[in-house]
C-alpha cells in the first residue's frame, strides 16, 4: 500500500485541501486550496494570522483530523487516522500534573509499549540533551514554563519520530527562555535529521530556524507566499540575527503580513 | 527559572527539604492551620454552657453540656453499638454509591446516547425528597438493613456521578489527541491519562457524598428501625429524654466528620501531586 515515493522523496505532502467546520451556528471555512510539499529533513515555519488554519494544518499531517476534500501524504501513505510516527508539541506543554518529568516523558514509551530499557536510556539522553539534568524527578508545578516545553519535547522525540509537529511551542515562554530554546532545537534538528513543521507567531523564530517559510493569508487560510530562507543549516544565533538573507525573510514576511499582526 | 542547560546537575532547591517538613513544624503548621475552627467550636460550648447555666431555657429544652456528657459516659455500651449501625449503614451505602456513581459516570461519559438517557432520570430521583420515598422502602424492603442502605446510596449518589462526570470531561483535549498519536488505544488512555485526571473531581464528590450518606441511613432509622442512631434520637424524643436526644445528635455529628476528614485523608494520600499543587505554602508570602 506503501509506494516509495522516492520521486517526491516528500515527507508530508497535501494537495489542494480543504478544511471546513460545520457547527449549529455557522459554517466555517479554516482551510483552501492548500498544496505542501515538505522533504524528508526539512524544516518549515508556519506564520500567519490568528484563527487562518495552522493549527488545522498541523492535525491533518498528524491524522487528528479529516480533510473535507484534497488528500493529505505522510511519508508517501494517505493518512486515513491518527499517525503514530511522529511527534507532537502544543502550546500548552500538556503534561499529566500527576507524573514526574521523567514519567511524563516515559508516558510516549508506556503507551507504544516500548521496551523498558531502551525507553529509559533514550530518556536518560534526551533529558542530557534538553539540559533537564537534576529536573527528572520534579512534577510539572516544580517546572518553569521553559523546563515543562522542554519535557513536552522530550516526550514528542522519545520514539525518534521522522515528523516533528510544533504548534507554537514557544508562545508562552519569556523571550529570553524563547532564544535559548531556539538555539537547542536548531542543534536537536541538525543532530536527529527530522522533518519539522513549526508554526509560530514569531516571524523571527521562524526565519531563525527554518529552511522555508509558509506564510498564511487570513481566513480562510491559503498559502500566500513560500519563502526560501537561504541560511546554513548550522545557525549560531546573534550572528544569524545579523545576516542580509534573515532580514529579507524576515521584512518579505512582515510585507506580506502587514504590520499589525508582524508584533510579536 | 532559567535554564542551566550548559550546567548540568543543578540541584532542585528546596523541592526535597519542602517535601519533607520536621515534626516539630509540621505540629506547628497544623495548629497555626486549625485553632480557628478550634476556637469557634470552643466558643459555641461555652455559649451553650452558658445558656443552660444561666437558666435561660428550660432544662428540658436544652440540657446542659454537663448533662449531655453525663449520660454519653453512664450510656455507653447503648450509643456505642447504635453507632456502629448508622456507621455501618452509611458506609455501605457509601461505597455502594461510589463504585454505581462511577461506572454510571464513565458509561455516560463514552456514550452519549446513554447520557441523555439517564441524565433526566437521575435528576428525577435527585428531586424525589428521600425523607419521603424511605417509607415506601421500608414496606418494600423490611425493617433491616437494607432500606438504609438503600436511601444513603440514593442520597450520595448524586454528588459522585456529578463530580465523576465532570472530571471525566474536563480532561485537556489536546492531551487526548497527543494520547491517539500515541497509538494509544481507549482503555490505555483512560487508565493512564482520563481516569487519574478526574480524580481530584471525584474526591470533592465523595466529600459531600460522604457526609449526605449519614442523613441518608438516618433517615431510614427514622422511618422503621429498632437500632441505629435514627433509632435512638426517636426513643429519645419519644421519652422527651433530651439529654439523649443532643448526645445522639452529637455523636451522629461526629461520624460526618470523622468519616469526611477519612476521605480527605484517602485523597491526600492518593493524589499527593493535587494536594501540594492546591499547596501549603510553597514559599512564605505577606
Ligand atoms: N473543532 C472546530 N470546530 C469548529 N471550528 C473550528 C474547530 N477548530 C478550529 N476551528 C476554526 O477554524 C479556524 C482555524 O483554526 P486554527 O487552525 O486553530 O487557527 P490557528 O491555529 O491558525 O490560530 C478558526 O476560525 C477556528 O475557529
Ligand atoms: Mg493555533
Amino acid at each position: 500500500m506503501a509506494e516509495q515515493d522516492a520521486s517526491h522523496g516528500g515527507s508530508v505532502r497535501l494537495e489542494d485541501v480543504a478544511v471546513r467546520f460545520r457547527t449549529r451556528k455557522k459554517d466555517v471555512t479554516a482551510l483552501r486550496d492548500v498544496s505542501l510539499d515538505v522533504a524528508e529533513g526539512e524544516f518549515v515555519a508556519i506564520v500567519g494570522p490568528s484563527g487562518c488554519g495552522k493549527s488545522t494544518l498541523l492535525k491533518l499531517v498528524a491524522g487528528l483530523l479529516k480533510p473535507s476534500s484534497g488528500t493529505v501524504r505522510l511519508r508517501g501513505e494517505p493518512v486515513t487516522g491518527p499517525r503514530h510516527d511522529i511527534g507532537y508539541v502544543f502550546q500548552r506543554a500538556a503534561l499529566l500534573e500527576w507524573r514526574s518529568a521523567r514519567r511524563n516523558i516515559l508516558l510516549q514509551a508506556e503507551m507504544r509499549r516500548m521496551p523498558a530499557d531502551r525507553a529509559r536510556e533514550r530518556t536518560a539522553e534526551l533529558i542530557a540533551m534538553t539540559g533537564l539534568t537534576g529536573f527528572e524527578d520534579a512534577y510539572p508545578h516544580e517546572l518553569s514554563g521553559g523546563m515543562q516545553q522542554r519535557v513536552a519535547l522530550c516526550r514528542a522525540l522519545l520514539h525518534e519520530p521522522p515528523v516533528l509537529l510544533m504548534d507554537e511551542p514557544f508562545g508562552a515562554l519569556d523571550a529570553l527562555t524563547r532564544e535559548q530554546l531556539n538555539v537547542e532545537l536548531n542543534r536537536i534538528w541538525r543532530e536527529t535529521r527530522t522533518t519539522v513543521l513549526l508554526v509560530t507567531h514569531s516571524i523571527a523564530e521562524a526565519a531563525y530556524l527554518a529552511n522555508r517559510i509558509i506564510v498564511m493569508t487570513d481566513r480562510p487560510g491559503t498559502i500566500a507566499e513560500v519563502i526560501d530562507v537561504g541560511l546554513p543549516d548550522e545557525r549560531d544565533y546573534a550572528t544569524t540575527m545579523a545576516r542580509p538573507e534573515f532580514a529579507d525573510a524576515t521584512g518579505r514576511i512582515r510585507d506580506l503580513l502587514g504590520a499589525a499582526s508582524a508584533a510579536d | 527559572m532559567v535554564s542551566q542547560s550548559t550546567t548540568p546537575s543543578v540541584p532542585v532547591a528546596g523541592v526535597a527539604e519542602r517535601d519533607r517538613p520536621g515534626a516539630g513544624e509540621r505540629v506547628r503548621e497544623a495548629v497555626v492551620r486549625s485553632w480557628r475552627p478550634v476556637a469557634l467550636l470552643v466558643a459555641c460550648l461555652l455559649a451553650w454552657w452558658a445558656i443552660t447555666a444561666a437558666k435561660l431555657i428550660k432544662a428540658y429544652l436544652v440540657p446542659s453540656p454537663a448533662k449531655t456528657l453525663q449520660v454519653m459516659g453512664d450510656k455507653t455500651g447503648y450509643l456505642w453499638h447504635h453507632t456502629w449501625v448508622t456507621t455501618y449503614e452509611t458506609l455501605l451505602g457509601f461505597v455502594i454509591a461510589t463504585v454505581v456513581g462511577v461506572l454510571a459516570a464513565v458509561v455516560m461519559v463514552y456514550s452519549s446516547a446513554v447520557e441523555r438517557t439517564l441524565y433526566p432520570v437521575l435528576l428525577f430521583a435527585q428531586v424525589i425528597p428521600k425523607v419521603a420515598i424511605a417509607p415506601l422502602l421500608v414496606v418494600w424492603l423490611g425493617f433491616g438493613l437494607a432500606p438504609k442502605v438503600v436511601v444513603a446510596v440514593l442520597i450520595a449518589f448524586f454528588p459522585v456521578v456529578i463530580s465523576m462526570v465532570t472530571g471525566l470531561k474536563a480532561v485537556d483535549p489536546e492531551m487526548i489527541q497527543l494520547s491517539a498519536t500515541m497509538g494509544a488505544g481507549p482503555l490505555q488512555t483512560f487508565a493512564k491519562i482520563r481516569f487519574p485526571a478526574s480524580l481530584p473531581h471525584l474526591f470533592s464528590g465523595l466529600k459531600v457524598a460522604v457526609t449526605l450518606a449519614v442523613t441518608g441511613a438516618v433517615v431510614g432509622e427514622f422511618v422503621g428501625a429498632n437500632e441505629g442512631l435514627g433509632y435512638v434520637i426517636q426513643q429519645a424524643n419519644g421519652n422527651l429524654d433530651t439529654p439523649m436526644l443532643f448526645a445522639g445528635l452529637l455523636v451522629m455529628s461526629l461520624i460526618g466528620v470523622v468519616l469526611f476528614v477519612l476521605v480527605e485523608f484517602a485523597e491526600k494520600l492518593l493524589l499527593p501531586w493535587h494536594a501540594s499543587r492546591r499547596g501549603t505554602a510553597v514559599t512564605t508570602t505577606y
